[in-house]
C-alpha cells in the first residue's frame, strides 16, 4: 500500500488550468486563420513576439517572486500573450508589442500576486499601456484590399519604414474611419459606401469577428466558458445601439455593425470571460458583460477612441468585487433567517 | 406516481461504477478468528463495556451499555471468550487507537437469548424506541446517529413525512441497493414499524432512477401506506437535506435538523435492522459492505462487525501492489485508512481500493467558479477558500462555512487540483477551536472577577470595626477567663513549691 497523503473527493473530473488554457487557446485558431488570410502574415509576427516576451517575463517574474517554474506550464500567460496580440495592429513596431506584454505580465500580473491574483485584465491593461503612450503607431491597419507580404512585415515592424513606405499599405480602421467621419458630420448612408465596409461591419472585420464568434460558440459548447458573459456583452452592446439606431439611423450605425467590428467577438468570448477578473456568480457576470457592453457602446460612439473593448473590460475589472459581493445568491437554508 | 419532485442548486451527474458489484448476490463473509468492536461506532458517547477479560459471551449479548442518551450499546457479533479491552485502530481519518473489545469466536456462532416484540402496531411508539436503542440501531447510511435519537425527536414533534433513504449516490457503492434487492421485505416492514414509531403522516421509500431492479423488488410490496419514489440520479442526490428539498421541496434551516420541517429520515438498511430488531429482538450485529474499485472479484458482503478490513479484501482477491489504496465510504466522501488490520464497522458501507494517483500540484485558484456551480449548498467555495487559505476563518465563517456538507464537487470539479474539502475541514476545526478558547477565556474572566469581588467584599468585611459588646454575656466571659488564669497561676505556684520541696 502507498503512504503517501490523500484526501476526500478521491476523484476529479480532469479539468486542468492548462486543459482550460489550451481550449481557449485553439478556440483562437479560426480568427487566426481568417486574420492571416485577410490581412497577412503580420500577426504571426506579433504573437510570436508577445509569446517569447511574455514567457520570459513569466520565467523572470516566477523566479524573482519565488513561485515554482512549474507554473509556466499553467499555460495562462501564453493566452494573455495571444490575447494581446490579437489587439495590436500587424504593423505595431516590436519594441512596442514587447513593451506592452511586458507590462502586462510584470505590473497587471505578477505585481499583484500572479495568476488568480491580479484584479485588472493583463492582456487589456498591457494593451491600453501601450495605447495611451503610442496612439498613433497602434491605429495603423492595413488598408483594404491590400495584403502585405512578410517581407513588408518583417520590415516595418523590426525597422519602422519600408521602401514603399508605410503610407501606402495602411489606413483606418473601419471603426476609426467611422467615428472621424461621423465627427465630419456626414451620414451613415454615404460614409458605408465607401469599400472598407462590407455587408454589416467593416470589410474583412465582420468576417474575423464571425470566425472569433464561431471560435467563442466552440468554447461554450465544451463547457470551457459560460454563457453570462459573453451573452450579456453582446446583449449589452446590441440593446444600446439598438435604442440609438432606432432614434435615428442616420448618425447612429446599426446594432450589428457594431457586434461584427473591431474586437467585439474577441472581448465578448475571450477577453471578456476571463475568469480571474470576472465576478463569480451567475447574475454577477450578467452584470458585469452588461457594464462592458455599455461601455464599449458608449466610448464607440461618444468617446475619443473607436473601439473602446480594452477600456470597457478594465473598467468593468473595478467593480467585479463589488458586483460578486452583492450577487452572491443567498445560501441553502438560509433564505428564511 | 403522484409526487411533484424538486431539484437542488448544482450537483453533479457522476460516473457511477455501480456495475461492478451491483449483479451478485451478498456473500457471507467467513468468521474471523477474532473481532475487533469499538466502543464508538456511532455519533455520541461511547459504550460502557460491561465484560470483563476471560468471559464467555454469546452471540448478541451486550458487551458494552449505552452511556447516556446520544450512545448505544455495543453487542458481540458471535460467541466467544473476550480477550482484550483496549486500545485498537478504528476507523478514523486520524488513524489514532481508541477503546474496543476484542472477541475470540469459538467457531459456535451461538445465539445468547433474544425476544421478539410482537405485533409492534399495538405496541407504544416510546416502546419501539427503546427496543431500537437496545439493538445498538445507528444510522447505517454513514454519519451514524443513533437512530432511537432521531426517532425520539420524530416522537416528540409532529412527523409529515418519514423519509426511507435508498438514494446511494456515491459512486461504486452498492449495499443498500443489494439488500433492498435481497431483503426487500425487512425495508419495507421496517419502513412501516419506523413510521409507526414515530407516528408519521407520509412513509416514502426514495430510490434513485438508475436502479430498476430495487425498483421492482420494492414496488411489489409497498402497499398503499407507503410511497414509492425514485429521484432522479444526481450527486449528492442522497444527502439528507438535498433529498428533503427533492421530494418534499422543503429546505432545512442552516444549522437546524429535518424533524424542523416535520420530517424524519432513516436509510434503508436502518429501516431493515429495525425490522430485525423488532420482529426477532436481533441486535445489529453484521451489515452489508460493497467491496468494489480495484479488486479482482469486486461484490458485497454481509459482513459481521468487527471483521477485519484486510479479511473482506482477501474475499475478494484483492493483492496488494504497493499502489493501491484502501478507502472506507465512497469516492467522494469515503477516508483513506492505512491499516487494513481495522474492524468494520456499524457506519461501513464500501471498502473501495483505489489506484493511488499522486495529486497534481494545487495551482492558485482561478476563480472560475465551476466550484460554486456545483455546490449543492449554493455556497462560494471559492470565496470559502480564498479566507480559509488565509487564515481569516471568521470571515469564512460569514461565508457560511459550516453548511458546507463536504460532498467533495467542488474539489472534483476543480480545474487548479485546490484540496478544498481540506481547506474547509481545518477552517472549520480552527473555528471550532477559536469558539472553544473564547469561552475558555470568557469563563476565566467571570472567575477572576467573582474572585476580585469576593475579596472586595472581605476586606470591606474586615475593615468594618467590630461594634463595642457590652452584653452581660460578655462580662460572665471575662470572669470567667479571669477565674481561670487564677486556677492555673494557682496550680503553677503549687508545682514549683512541690519540687523546691523535693530538692
Amino acid at each position: 500500500m502507498t503512504t503517501e497523503y490523500s484526501s476526500p473527493p478521491h476523484l476529479h473530473d480532469g479539468t486542468t488550468v492548462t486543459g482550460l488554457m489550451a481550449k481557449v487557446g485553439l478556440a483562437l485558431v479560426p480568427g487566426l486563420l481568417i486574420y492571416l488570410w485577410w490581412f497577412g502574415s503580420g500577426i504571426l509576427i506579433q504573437c510570436l513576439l508577445a509569446v517569447s516576451a511574455a514567457l520570459l517575463c513569466e520565467w523572470l517574474l516566477l523566479r524573482v517572486t519565488g513561485k515554482p517554474a512549474m507554473y509556466l506550464k499553467d499555460g495562462s500567460v501564453i493566452v494573455t500573450a495571444l490575447l494581446f496580440a490579437f489587439s495590436l495592429s500587424p504593423f505595431t513596431p516590436w519594441w512596442i508589442t514587447v513593451l506592452g506584454i511586458s507590462f502586462a505580465v510584470v505590473f497587471a500580473k505578477h505585481l499583484y500576486g500572479g495568476l488568480g491574483y491580479n484584479l485588472f485584465n493583463p492582456a487589456m491593461a498591457g494593451y491600453v499601456f501601450i495605447l495611451l503612450c503610442f496612439p498613433a503607431q497602434l491605429n495603423q491597419w492595413p488598408s483594404v484590399g491590400v495584403t502585405p507580404d512578410f517581407s513588408d512585415y518583417l520590415a516595418i515592424i523590426f525597422s519602422g519604414h519600408m521602401s514603399t513606405g508605410i503610407d501606402a499599405l495602411s489606413g483606418a480602421s473601419p471603426l476609426n474611419h467611422m467615428k472621424s467621419q461621423l465627427n465630419n458630420m456626414a451620414m451613415i448612408p454615404e460614409i458605408i459606401s465607401n469599400p472598407i465596409y462590407g455587408t454589416i461591419g467593416g470589410r474583412g472585420w465582420e468576417i474575423i469577428n464571425t470566425a472569433f464568434l464561431a471560435g467563442g460558440l466552440w468554447l461554450l459548447f465544451s463547457r470551457t466558458i459560460r454563457w453570462h458573459i459573453p451573452a450579456a456583452v453582446l446583449g449589452g452592446l446590441f440593446g444600446c445601439s439598438l435604442c440609438l439606431y432606432i432614434s435615428d439611423s442616420a448618425i447612429h450605425v446599426a446594432p450589428f455593425f457594431h457586434l461584427f467590428s473591431g474586437g467585439t467577438m474577441l472581448g465578448a468570448f475571450f477577453i471578456a470571460t476571463d475568469p480571474v477578473t470576472a465576478p463569480t456568480t451567475a447574475l454577477g457576470r450578467v452584470l458585469y458583460g452588461v457594464l462592458i457592453g455599455i461601455v464599449v457602446f458608449a466610448i464607440r460612439t461618444w468617446g475619443g477612441y473607436p473601439d473602446g473593448f480594452a477600456f470597457a473590460v478594465l473598467i468593468a475589472n473595478m467593480f467585479a468585487p463589488l458586483i460578486s459581493h452583492y450577487t452572491t445568491p443567498p445560501v441553502m437554508g438560509q433564505e428564511h433567517l | 406516481m403522484s409526487r411533484q419532485l424538486h431539484t437542488f442548486p448544482g450537483g453533479l451527474k457522476l460516473a457511477t461504477f455501480k456495475h461492478l458489484s451491483d449483479s451478485e448476490m451478498a456473500q457471507q463473509q467467513a468468521l474471523p478468528e477474532r473481532l475487533i468492536l469499538p466502543l464508538q461506532q456511532h455519533i455520541g458517547i461511547p459504550a460502557e463495556p460491561v465484560v470483563r477479560i476471560g468471559d464467555q459471551v454469546l452471540k448478541g449479548q451486550v458487551i458494552a451499555r449505552a452511556n447516556g442518551y446520544v450512545s448505544l450499546p455495543v453487542h458481540a457479533s458471535t460467541s466467544g471468550r473476550i480477550i482484550d479491552i483496549g486500545d485498537y485502530p478504528v476507523p478514523h481519518p486520524s488513524g489514532l487507537n481508541a477503546p474496543c473489545i476484542v472477541i475470540e469466536a469459538d467457531g459456535l456462532d451461538q445465539w445468547g437469548e433474544i425476544t421478539p416484540t410482537h405485533e409492534y402496531a399495538s405496541v407504544d411508539p416510546q416502546e419501539l424506541q427503546t427496543v431500537i436503542c437496545e439493538c445498538g440501531i445507528s444510522g447505517l447510511g454513514g454519519a451514524g446517529f443513533p437512530a432511537h435519537v432521531k426517532i425520539r425527536e420524530g416522537v416528540d414533534n409532529a412527523v409529515d413525512t418519514l423519509i426511507i433513504n435508498g438514494v446511494e449516490c456515491e459512486p461504486y457503492i452498492t449495499c443498500d441497493a443489494r439488500l433492498i434487492q435481497e431483503k426487500a421485505q425487512y425495508v419495507v416492514a421496517g419502513t412501516r414499524m419506523i413510521g409507526h414509531a414515530v407516528q408519521a403522516r407520509h412513509c416514502v421509500i426514495a430510490i434513485e432512477d438508475d436502479m430498476p431492479a430495487s425498483y421492482q423488488a420494492l414496488a411489489e410490496l409497498v402497499g398503499e401506506d407507503i410511497e414509492l419514489v425514485t429521484v432522479p440520479a444526481r450527486y449528492p442526490a442522497g444527502g439528507e437535506k438535498q433529498l428533503i428539498q427533492v421530494i418534499t421541496g422543503k429546505t432545512v434551516p442552516s444549522g437546524g435538523l429535518p424533524i424542523h420541517v416535520g420530517i424524519v429520515m432513516h436509510n434503508v438498511a436502518t429501516a431493515a435492522a429495525v425490522y430485525r430488531a423488532v420482529t426477532r429482538g436481533e441486535p445489529i450485529i453484521s451489515r452489508y459492505v460493497t467491496i468494489s474499485g480495484n479488486v479482482e472479484r469486486p461484490r458485497n458482503l454481509q459482513v459481521l462487525l468487527g471483521t477485519p478490513v484486510k479479511d473482506c479484501l482477501a474475499n475478494c482477491g484483492f493483492t496488494d501492489d504497493g499502489r493501491s489504496k484502501i478507502i472506507l465510504g465512497g469516492p467522494m466522501m469515503g477516508m483513506r485508512v492505512r491499516n487494513p488490520d481495522i474492524p468494520i464497522t456499524k457506519t461501513t458501507n464500501c471498502i473501495l481500493i483505489q489506484r493511488h494517483e499522486p495529486a497534481p500540484p494545487a495551482l492558485p485558484c482561478i476563480r472560475c467558479g465551476r466550484c460554486a456551480e456545483v455546490c449543492p449548498v449554493r455556497l462560494q467555495p471559492q470565496q470559502l477558500y480564498w479566507h480559509a487559505e488565509s487564515g481569516n476563518f471568521r470571515a469564512a465563517q460569514s461565508y457560511h462555512l459550516f453548511d458546507c456538507i463536504e460532498c467533495g464537487l467542488c474539489a472534483y470539479v476543480c480545474p487548479s487540483h485546490i484540496p478544498l474539502v481540506q481547506y474547509f475541514r481545518y477552517a472549520k476545526s480552527k473555528v471550532a477551536e477559536t469558539e472553544r478558547r473564547e469561552r475558555g477565556a470568557e469563563y476565566s474572566l467571570t472567575r477572576f472577577l467573582e474572585k476580585n469581588a469576593r475579596a472586595e467584599r472581605l476586606r470591606a468585611d474586615r475593615a468594618r470595626p467590630l461594634p463595642p459588646d457590652t452584653s452581660q454575656a460578655l462580662a460572665e466571659k471575662r470572669s470567667y477567663i479571669e477565674a481561670a488564669v487564677a486556677r492555673s497561676k494557682q496550680k503553677k505556684e503549687l508545682l514549683q513549691k512541690d519540687q523546691a520541696d523535693d530538692d
